[in-house]
């Protein structure tokens, strides 16, 4: 049996991945645990860390992938910014420990609630340095934030679980942290009625930056900014959802804060049984979908994100046959994932193409083999 | 700039060729009377002409597919063009190939409020997407200046920008899905109405490739509630250090923007004698504009202009009405007519770290003086996006050569302070050669390995994006 593998530099990486005789489980902070069973020795990327550049005037910093997320907050925090796409904290979910890197987040994609406002992950990543399956070190993208020379392997990277290569450095572009944030929560019991009200909100032009219901909480609108334009837009906003339902309007940061950070966090599933899905659609299918699966469910992104519990071992995807999206099996027992997929077989097309770069990447299906199916 | 030898196979087999394609196209979408597709032989970036072997126009998806099949069947390179606006020679066709125009492919397919996106053909217009929803308060935010022409497709192809993507991103930022061809005539669909790719993100890695992975066909493209209000701010200062020094800590402040346009002294000469829309003249000048409800604008505004109030600006001048803000904008929207009125000029695109703005423009003044060509900088400040003009005369031999030489050196100078070739032009043939300053061989070999597997046989748009050299033995493959 290897020993773990733990490179300090993107150079040791390179050279610990072509001498590499079998499968590697890349892990960046080994919070975010998910899809199909990974073999052989864990090659942690946690060792190459530390923020390399951070330009506040300019929005962009970069970090070693193995930089916890903490220390990134932290030091945009002191300047008075943050991370544009509200990172989630997946340890509550996925009863894991450990701390989350960058890396990790950006192989995972990982955005919270102001996706629908600011954009993923994906959408903040400038540029990327990494190590393919056959030890090649390759950058992509840069640190300025338009750039259109050559492919963008950047976005090809987010979402890829390390399955293509292994993220040694990332650049983000950031934005300004709010002066002010205010909740409007509209008293709904009904996915339905909850997806009208939230689509009512994205659909001015009161600049929402979360939309998303809670059973319980009801339909919970997001909005931030300096703080006369977040009153005065909390009023309109107000007004505008009154016909949906009763409106308490939440003005208290740190409150505000809480209450985002558990729909971030998706806590109303935390320590709850069952396998645990997540579904990407149009927002106005997810009442059909929430309905279709019968469990309980919470909704993020207006709608068009829904988790989902189900009792262990269900199909979801059966249950969803004929509408248009996709869902993911995040959560559940070996047994159940040793069956059905984690990541939603594509069509033979579109898996011909994803095979086809996988064997150029990753040519002897070293990097997380198996994890994306 | 070269352009590969055309096949002299595919050159001999026109006519079969030609009645392949009309044996699977309606009889008005082939083109193949030299009068004719003279029409096709260039893009916006004029300097570069070669007719093409054909031309096909088709209407649907399917005679999409159906006319690839035939070039993937004989061996002939295909060059897609949208609307054939493209600054960086992106739809240049070679002899050899077949153009694919889209421009028929201009219907609207579906438009859903409550989910916020519209499904469009792929040729439609960039504005027109804008103008088929906006009288219901919607909006399509990438608005690349040659919005009225450019199409979808095109946009996709480059990851067009524009000048308020500050705020709202660009086309890849904008594009939730789309409907594809690949060389071999399959149909893919990447993406769709939802917020995320299920695996790999195709989707990400398709746009911006600048039709080398496929051609689109529709695109399913995010809409945006338009804002209450927008109202610019003018700023003249006395040099552009300082102005480059207002926009850093304007965005410090926590003041986000949707726009920030910079022009320099030469810019805003050339814009006054040609628009006459009343810029004071001083060294550099910023456009400002924020949006959002009277009261926020007015808040938003009233924190540039006090921050602008500590580099002592020579002119600061708020739109009080509707009328004045179409005045400050008069100016930077006829900037690039202004200058074609005066000289012929390449217009460049490269993106730098905004904290190098004022090195980055006192190296290009110090170079316009050794290669003796004068340059007006206008740009999308905010985000580092540089477009120099540098002004030669096309009718003096030599003077293209040397603006051309001068363009490489600047653009050079951007990957050098940590910057890139293009924000939002695209590469194309233009910026092919320079693509080793920026990358070193194992990234081209990344990309190229991409290409090798959405088109084994190099036959989409082959001779652009990447140094000849280094993609020859691929071509020829």
């Amino acid at each position: 049996m290897m020993t773990e593998l733990r490179p300090e530099t993107e150079q040791e990486l390179a050279e610990a991945i072509r001498t590499l005789t079998g499968p590697v489980a890349v892990r960046g902070g080994g919070t975010r645990a998910f899809g199909g069973a990974v073999t052989g020795p864990v090659l942690h990327t946690g060792a190459m860390a530390g923020i390399a550049l951070y330009e506040p005037g300019a929005l962009t910093l970069v970090a070693k992938a193995g930089t916890p997320v903490a220390e990134i907050e932290a030091a945009l925090a002191a300047e008075g910014q943050r991370l544009a796409f509200e990172v989630p904290d997946w340890r509550g979910l996925l009863a894991t420990e450990g701390v989350s890197t960058i890396g990790g987040v950006v192989a995972s994609n990982a955005s919270g609630p102001r996706r629908v406002q600011a954009g993923a992950c994906r959408d903040a990543l400038l540029g990327v340095r990494f190590v393919d399956g056959t030890g090649t070190v390759v950058k992509n993208g840069g640190r300025v934030m338009k750039n259109v020379t050559g492919y963008d392997l950047a976005k090809l990277m987010a979402g890829s679980h390390g399955t293509l290569g292994v993220l040694s450095e990332v650049a983000l572009k950031v934005l300004p942290a709010p002066e002010a944030m205010a909740s409007l929560a509209v008293a709904i019991d009904d996915p339905g009625a909850a997806v009208a009200a939230l689509s009512a909100a994205l659909g001015s032009p009161f600049d929402v930056t979360g939309a998303a219901w809670l059973p319980g909480a009801g339909a919970l609108v997001r909005i931030e900014g300096f703080a006369a334009s977040v009153a005065y837009r909390a009023e309109r906003l107000a007004a505008l959802l009154a016909p949906h339902g009763a409106v308490t309007v939440e003005r208290d940061r740190d409150a505000v804060a809480a209450q985002w950070a558990a729909v971030r966090d998706v806590a109303p599933f935390h320590g709850r049984p069952g396998d645990l899905w997540r579904l990407a659609l149009k927002p106005s299918d997810a009442p059909g979908a929430v309905a279709r699966l019968g469990g309980p469910a919470v909704l993020d992104w207006g709608g068009g994100l829904v988790w989902a519990l189900l009792p262990g071992g269900e199909d979801a995807r059966a249950r969803l046959s004929g509408l248009a999206g996709h869902a993911t099996l995040v959560r559940a027992a070996p047994e159940t994932r040793a069956r059905i997929a984690a990541v939603p077989p594509e069509p033979a097309p579109v898996a011909t193409l994803a095979a086809g770069l996988r064997q150029r990447f990753d040519p002897r299906g070293l990097l997380n083999a198996g994890l994306m199916g | 700039m070269d352009l590969p030898a055309p096949n002299p196979a595919v050159l001999g087999r026109k006519a079969a060729i030609v009645a392949r394609l009309r044996a699977v196209l309606p009889a008005d979408a082939v083109i193949d009377d030299p009068a004719e597709t003279r029409a096709y032989e260039c893009d916006a970036l004029t300097a570069y002409r070669c007719p093409p072997l054909a031309v096909v126009l088709p209407r649907t998806t399917e005679e999409v597919a159906a006319a690839l099949k035939v070039c993937h069947a004989e061996g002939v390179p295909v060059v897609p063009r949208g609307s054939g606006t493209s600054l960086a020679g992106g739809a240049l066709p070679t002899g050899d190939a077949v153009i694919l125009g889209v421009s028929r492919l201009n219907a609207v397919l579906e438009t859903d409020y409550p989910n916020r996106f519209v499904r469009v053909q792929s040729g439609r217009t960039n504005l027109s997407v804008t103008g088929a929803v906006e009288a219901d308060g919607f909006f399509y935010a990438p608005d690349p200046s040659s919005q009225l022409a450019c199409a979808i497709a095109g946009n996709i192809a480059m990851n067009s920008g524009g000048a308020h993507c500050l705020k709202y991103g660009v086309t890849t930022n904008n594009l939730l899905g789309v409907r594809m061809v690949l060389m071999d005539g399959t149909v893919v669909d990447l993406g769709g109405p939802w917020m995320d790719a299920p695996g790999l993100d195709l989707l990400g890695l398709v746009c911006g490739s600048e039709g080398q992975l496929g051609v689109v066909t529709e695109a399913w493209l995010r809409i945006l509630p338009k804002p209450e209000g927008a109202r610019p701010v003018l700023m003249g200062f006395d040099s552009s250090e300082v102005a480059g020094a207002c926009v850093a800590d304007i965005i410090k402040a926590g003041v986000l923007p949707v726009a920030i346009e910079f022009m320099d002294r030469p810019c805003i000469e050339a814009t006054e004698a040609f628009a006459k829309a009343g810029y004071p003249m001083c060294e550099a000048l910023l456009i400002v504009e924020v949006e959002g409800s009277a009261a926020e604008i007015d808040e938003q505004l009233g924190l540039i202009k006090q921050i602008a109030g500590r580099h002592d600006p020579v002119e600061l001048r708020e739109a009080g009405d509707e009328d004045e803000a179409k005045r400050i904008w008069l100016g930077r929207k006829s900037a690039f007519g202004a200058m074609g009125q005066i000289n012929d000029y390449m217009c460049l695109d490269g993106t730098i770290p905004v904290s190098s703005l004022p090195h980055v423009l006192r190296r290009i003044g110090e170079m316009s003086a050794e290669f003796g060509l004068d340059v007006a900088n206008v740009f999308h400040a905010g985000d580092g996006n540089m477009h120099p003009l540098i002004l030669f005369d096309a009718n003096k031999p030599g003077d293209l050569e040397r603006c051309e030489a001068f363009g490489a050196e600047i653009l050079k100078l951007c990957v050098e302070v940590g910057g890139c070739l293009t924000g939002e032009h695209g590469v194309g043939i233009e910026k092919r050669d320079l693509m080793s300053v920026q990358f070193a061989p194992d990234d081209l070999e990344a990309q190229m390995r991409v290409k090798d597997v959405f088109d084994p046989k190099w036959l989409l748009n082959p001779a652009k994006v990447f140094p000849l050299a280094v993609s020859a033995g691929r071509r020829a493959a």
